[in-house]
């Protein structure tokens, strides 16, 4: 793209700094929100755009935040930063280069929906950035763009940050607000949703930074403007992340739509050479298997279209390729390590089962396994699906099902030899 | 209050249950199980163990009307979701439908089964809980016949980790189900276990020091759903299967627990048969499915090698061993001798028909019913008490609760139990005490008053008096007055008996005065520190502010199941100069040591009788133990007056606590119609308990045996309050700089019923007075201090407690020590 609209510090050097970033525009537009838009004409025009969760739910965002119910209060606002998912960096670039962005965004999103105290709640190895972030406030609030009755409104906000401890399951919502009020960082039940009983009980939108570095701008140019980007039903620009067998892994921001085709060989560089794509996780370890095939690689990645011609949730857009060097079984048994590992063992399927997984896995990986345990991992996978508490459950499981469905030779070559 | 029903299908079976209800507890009232290990009816739900799913349909409605889509048969469309749904976390809702036996739903339960199984060590036949294990039981029903599980793949963990002294953790057993550390946090506010790690090294750790620093522990090993919680008492002690179960009642407090002894003869035991566990036995008027620790754990009393085995005489001036008849022979003639000028003084451990029986002697002989007791005013809790169909257990909105000079989690643990419930459901709490207890959180009102001040302050509530007090009480004072129900308890905290008389009457007077009488759930209730003491004031017994001086003239005394040489030394001067002094007795007291005559007594184990709680209900107990058990020559206390009755021609039964029920029941209006048969009636409770349903609600007993009576209404009125007040005794400060003492009642006392049971040890009270530092400094107290009592001084240790209000020493009771005032 000519112009970033998310990895703007890639056009416009120090905009980490804050005299920079309000330089080139920075804060105009939370100030012109708060002193002359409605809360509600800030939300609808981020409805309007069309503006889908970046976390990889893709939940429409305006939708979302008009779920706040307006009889209880007060509201909060969490900013998810606890960037866990496997092959997933997005959301750490924006944060170190492209602060203020991300918290112009947190900002309007609290306005929009009335929050007078916000958080964002970091993953614990980003104890460097919280520093950074809590500076940036600092200088917001002497600034006088935090506070208490912002440029001269009834309208005040304040924004604390919250390390994590090192654990995968809170960036499910409900275990970050477990975890951000002291708890033991494990999902609730849902319902109720957050929207209506979250941080301490109240109502809570929770955003990923991402999907919060997307309103600024979207609130400065207009939905129409914004819609001028990726496809009818996901639009805008998406920050996807490549890693795994490519020449060139990053951060690349495209409008939504793009084909996995031009990600992986015109932005990507291609695999090394003399090798092939053999699959592409387009969700981090969440992600189902695709078989990199043609269609595969002409498939635009949206919501939409990754997910009715592949089978597969675009998640995250945490784009691993998987070249044919590498032997399906094993990543497998890598996914199912990291879910074992990272299991918060509050419900049973997933505690137990990603256990018993890893065990069978280890087995087939290190070649000590019979034929029939390629069976059995299925099996117990199979036995997994929809009884999970939360979704780390689900997810445990669909590179399992789909790597052997797929790739079953590569299972078959394990145990075999 | 109308509860809206909810009409579903279950199985095809249509249910109609109150909305909220949850799909796991609709269908169980319908006599359809679900099988569950996370959810206990008692907690709230939290859908982690993924045992009870279900297929659950709900039907379509039309947007525009509001009205459910009809199908062609003119029958709701029911649309069902993709995945099973947890029944235990889904209230029902009108028109669902529930399937709980189709192919789907029992696949899913063998699923889940199996993966818990995976990492279960399989050691049933080794297992204390094996023979009344859910996770047992519900393999055995619903589980898969074998694992595909490698079973030298399973995960070994520590298998004898002490939480604390009283309670082990198996790790390896533990399913992760967290329904011991919800009951902690959720139910009695001791949130000292919790989770650590996750994913399979999940497990269960103490944060308190000591470790599960809780007076509820036990039971969570009641409502563990597999072996993994064990108590240091019972581990490795027999199988389920192998004890007899007999029911009985707690006495250590007014509560009056309904509990099981459970027993067996054991070879080590030189064949006897012996008390393995206490474990609790539903009542859900009383004690719901819990116990305290002290109910559960402070048995082992009545197995003490120190009990007394035969009947004692002073010959020489020695207490030397006799048979029955020399002793009751020698009683009867000093008896005789003494006519009228005679004193029985009973405690509250003896039982309604103990009490009965030693109050005919006495009165046949013209003699003084005397009751031992540190509180007064149990006449007026038999006018005011809560009448029949009261029930903590249903207060809500609405319902307010005074409680005054009480710690009520130390002093009736389980009634603190269901007011911090109450609170939960809507009801108020007023709080008035001269320091911190643990009700003060739970309290919509906390009202602070110096020691001394308890009946003044509860006087200050007092309509004719609220408008001038201060804006606390008055914000209280409107509370109170404003509620449908009012239930006043008071305790014993910093008082003495005159103190606690005059707390009493001033307490009723504001149940009268706010017309709170002879309503269900209003009235009067008083902390007795013993199970039967209510009982004692029923049966025409009294306390006596000048028991020392009616001691000391009596030409016999009489004394049952009470020690007052042992507590105050000036009872023991009064008692050494009583002209005859017999005493009924387990151990070889104080006031044993003293006497002329001693009889051994039994247990409430190795008989049976009735206790009368401090909500006025009558509970029997029933022997679990053997005739000529522990102590073959020892008799029930009833016994011995009838036996003394014999020979003076006093006709009393001495045989059966049965028939002298009927002759209670026919003396005492209140007890009027009470007879064994009626005290064994029993209704269904809920939750179901017990082996019989699998154990949905632990392995607390299912209720066989009684859910006992609640005693007559009284007449109540304005006259009742007499006496005029009771004008307390000022006593006089030894020294400008003494301290006033206050005695404090705390679970853990040192008492002769807790002191045999050794694994409590570390958990009694010191003997020592608790000082505010600020107050020790200003004092000049060191680590010892003077403790005054009656002229007399002896040397105390002082522990400094951030607790104790300032310018105070606080004194626990039932520690050996007494005093009015402290000096350095």
């Amino acid at each position: 793209m000519k112009e970033h609209i998310l990895l703007r510090h890639r056009d416009i050097p120090d905009l980490h700094r804050l005299e920079v970033y309000q330089k080139h525009g920075g804060f105009e537009t939370f100030r012109r929100a708060v002193t002359t838009l409605k809360p509600e004409e800030v939300l609808n025009e981020v409805k309007a755009s069309g503006l889908r969760g970046r976390g990889g739910a893709g939940f429409p965002t305006g939708v979302k935040w008009s779920f706040l119910p307006n009889n209880l209060w007060p509201h909060y606002v969490v900013a998810n930063a606890d960037e866990s998912e496997p092959g997933t960096f997005k959301d750490r670039e924006i944060l170190e280069s492209n602060p203020y962005q991300f918290l112009e965004g947190l900002m309007l999103a609290s306005y929009a929906v009335q929050a007078n105290l916000s958080y964002v709640y970091l993953r614990g190895e980003f104890w460097q950035i919280a520093r950074h972030l809590d500076a940036c406030i600092a200088e917001l609030e002497a600034a006088g763009l935090l506070g208490e009755h912002l440029f001269g409104t009834d309208y005040s906000l304040r924004i604390y940050t919250h390390l994590g401890a090192g654990a995968y399951i809170c960036g499910e919502e409900t275990a970050l607000l477990e975890s951000l009020e002291g708890k033991l960082g494990q999902p609730r039940l849902r319902p109720p949703f957050p929207a209506v009983y979250g941080l301490f009980g109240k109502p809570t939108v929770i955003n990923n930074v991402e999907t919060l570095a997307n309103v600024p701008p979207i609130v400065e140019r207009g939905a129409s403007w914004y819609r001028t980007y990726g496809t009818e039903k996901s639009p805008g620009v998406k920050i996807f992340c490549l890693s795994g067998c490519v020449n060139h892994p990053g951060n690349y921001e495209l409008p939504l739509g793009t084909t996995f085709r031009e990600l992986i060989f015109e932005y990507g560089g291609g695999v090394p050479a003399g090798r092939k794509v053999k699959a592409i996780m387009a969700a981090g370890a969440s992600s189902s298997l695709i078989a990199a095939d043609e269609n595969a690689l002409d498939t635009p990645m949206d919501y939409e279209s990754v997910q009715e011609k592949l089978g597969a949730p675009l998640g995250s857009a945490s784009v691993i390729v998987i070249d044919d060097s590498v032997n399906i079984a094993w990543l497998v048994s890598k996914t199912i390590e990291f879910f074992k590992h990272e299991s918060c063992g509050k419900c049973t399927p997933c505690r137990e089962g990603t256990f018993w997984m890893n065990r069978i896995a280890q087995r087939i990986e290190h070649g000590k396994s019979a034929p029939e345990d390629v069976q059995l991992l299925e099996a117990v996978a199979s036995q997994i699906q929809n009884k999970c508490l939360c979704a780390l459950g689900e997810f445990s499981i669909m590179a399992v099902l789909s790597g052997i469905q797929k790739f079953r030779t590569d299972f078959e070559a394990k145990v075999n030899g | 209050m109308v509860v809206k029903m909810v009409s579903l299908t279950i199985d095809g079976r249509a249910v109609a249950v109150p909305a909220g209800t949850l799909v796991v507890d609709a269908a169980k009232k319908a006599g359809i199980d679900i099988p569950v290990f996370c959810y206990h009816p008692k907690l709230d739900p939290v859908g982690m163990c993924r045992q009870c799913l279900v297929e659950i349909g709900r039907p379509l409605i039309d947007r525009a009307t509001n009205q459910f889509i009809l199908d062609a048969d003119g029958k709701p469309k029911i649309s069902f979701g993709p995945k099973l749904e947890t029944a235990c976390t889904t209230p029902v809702s009108e028109g669902m439908v529930v399937v709980t036996d189709s192919d789907k739903v029992v696949a899913a339960r063998k699923d889940v089964l199996e993966f818990i199984l995976t990492s279960h060590p399989l050691d049933c036949p080794i297992c204390d809980k094996g023979g009344e294990c859910p996770l047992q039981n519900l393999t055995m029903r619903y589980g898969p016949p074998v694992s595909r599980f490698l079973f030298d793949e399973k995960m070994h963990l520590a298998k004898h980790v002490p939480l604390g002294e009283l309670i082990y953790l198996d790790r390896e057993r533990c399913i992760q189900c967290g329904r011991c550390v919800r009951f902690q946090s959720e139910l009695v506010d001791d949130p000292v276990i919790g989770f650590s790690q996750r994913g399979r090294a999940l497990q269960i750790v103490t944060f308190s020091n000591p470790g599960f620093d809780s007076i509820w522990s036990g039971n969570t090993t009641d409502i563990c759903p597999v072996g993994a919680l064990t108590t240091a008492d019972f581990r490795f002690g027999a199988r389920p299967w192998e004890m007899n179960a007999s029911a009985s009642i707690c006495n250590h407090c007014a509560v009056g627990c309904n509990l099981t002894y459970n027993v067996r003869r054991e070879a080590k035991a030189g064949g006897k048969t012996v008390i393995k566990r206490v474990m609790p036995r539903q009542n859900e008027m009383v004690n719901e499915i819990w116990l305290c620790d002290k109910g559960r754990l402070a048995y082992h009393y009545m197995e003490s090698d120190q009990r007394l085995e035969q009947p004692l005489v002073r010959k020489g001036g020695e207490l030397v061993p006799a048979g029955w008849d020399e002793a009751l022979n020698l009683v009867t003639e000093k008896l005789r001798s003494a006519g009228n000028r005679m004193v029985m003084l009973v405690g509250g451990r003896l039982s309604n028909e103990d009490l009965f029986n030693l109050g005919e002697l006495t009165e046949a002989q013209g003699g003084q019913k005397l009751l031992y007791s540190y509180m007064g005013g149990g006449d007026l809790v038999s006018r005011f008490a809560p009448p029949k169909g009261s029930n903590l257990g249903e207060l809500g909105a609405g319902s307010v609760v005074l409680v005054v000079a009480c710690d009520l989690h130390q002093e009736a643990p389980l009634w603190w139990l269901r007011l911090k419930q109450a609170v939960k459901r809507g009801a108020k709490l007023i709080v008035a005490s001269a320091r911190p207890t643990r009700l003060d959180k739970f309290a919509t009102h906390v009202v602070r008053y110096a020691y001394g001040e308890e009946t003044r302050t509860v006087a200050a509530f007092l309509p004719v008096n609220v408008a001038g007090a201060p804006q606390v009480i008055q914000s209280a004072a409107k509370t109170l007055t404003e509620a449908e129900d009012l239930i006043v308890i008071y305790g014993s905290d910093g008082l003495y008996l005159e103190e606690s008389t005059a707390l009493a009457r001033t307490c009723a007077e504001l149940l009268l005065k706010t017309n709170h009488t002879g309503k269900v759930n209003s009235g009067l209730l008083a902390a007795w520190q013993n199970g039967n003491l209510q009982g004692g004031w029923e049966l025409g017994f009294r306390t006596v502010p000048d028991l020392a001086e009616r001691l000391e003239k009596a030409a016999l005394v009489w004394v049952a199941a009470a020690d007052p040489a042992g507590d105050d030394p000036a009872l023991a001067k009064a008692v050494r100069r009583t002209g005859f002094l017999v005493v009924q007795e387990l151990f070889l007291t104080e006031t044993a040591r003293m006497a002329d005559v001693v009889f051994p007594v039994l247990v409430n184990a190795e008989r049976e009788g009735s206790y009368t709680s401090g909500e006025r209900r009558v509970q029997r107990f029933y022997p679990a133990l053997p005739p000529k058990g522990i102590v073959p020559e020892a008799r029930p206390d009833f016994a011995i007056p009838a036996l003394v009755g014999e020979k003076l021609g006093i006709e009393l039964e001495d045989h059966s606590a049965a028939l002298v029920m009927e002759h209670i029941a026919a003396k005492f209006a209140a007890f009027a119609g009470i007879n064994y048969q009626r005290l064994a009636e029993v209704a269904e409770q809920w939750p179901p308990v017990g082996g019989s349903d699998l154990y949905y609600g632990g392995t607390s007993y299912l209720n066989r045996q009684g859910l006992g009576v609640t005693l007559s209404d009284v007449l109540q009125g304005e006259s009742l309050l007499n006496p005029a007040p009771i004008q307390t005794t000022q006593r006089q400060k030894p020294s400008a700089d003494a301290l006033p003492v206050y005695p404090i009642q705390l679970l853990y006392d040192r008492g002769t019923t807790i002191l045999p049971s050794a694994l409590l040890h570390e958990r009694l009270v010191q003997p020592a007075v608790w000082v505010h530092p600020t107050t020790a400094a200003e004092h000049k107290l060191q680590s010892k201090a003077r403790l005054i009592y009656e002229g007399e001084a002896v040397e105390v240790a002082v522990l400094l407690s951030e607790q104790t209000p300032p310018k105070v020493a606080l004194l626990p009771r039932s520690v050996g020590l007494l005093g009015y005032w402290l000096e350095a």
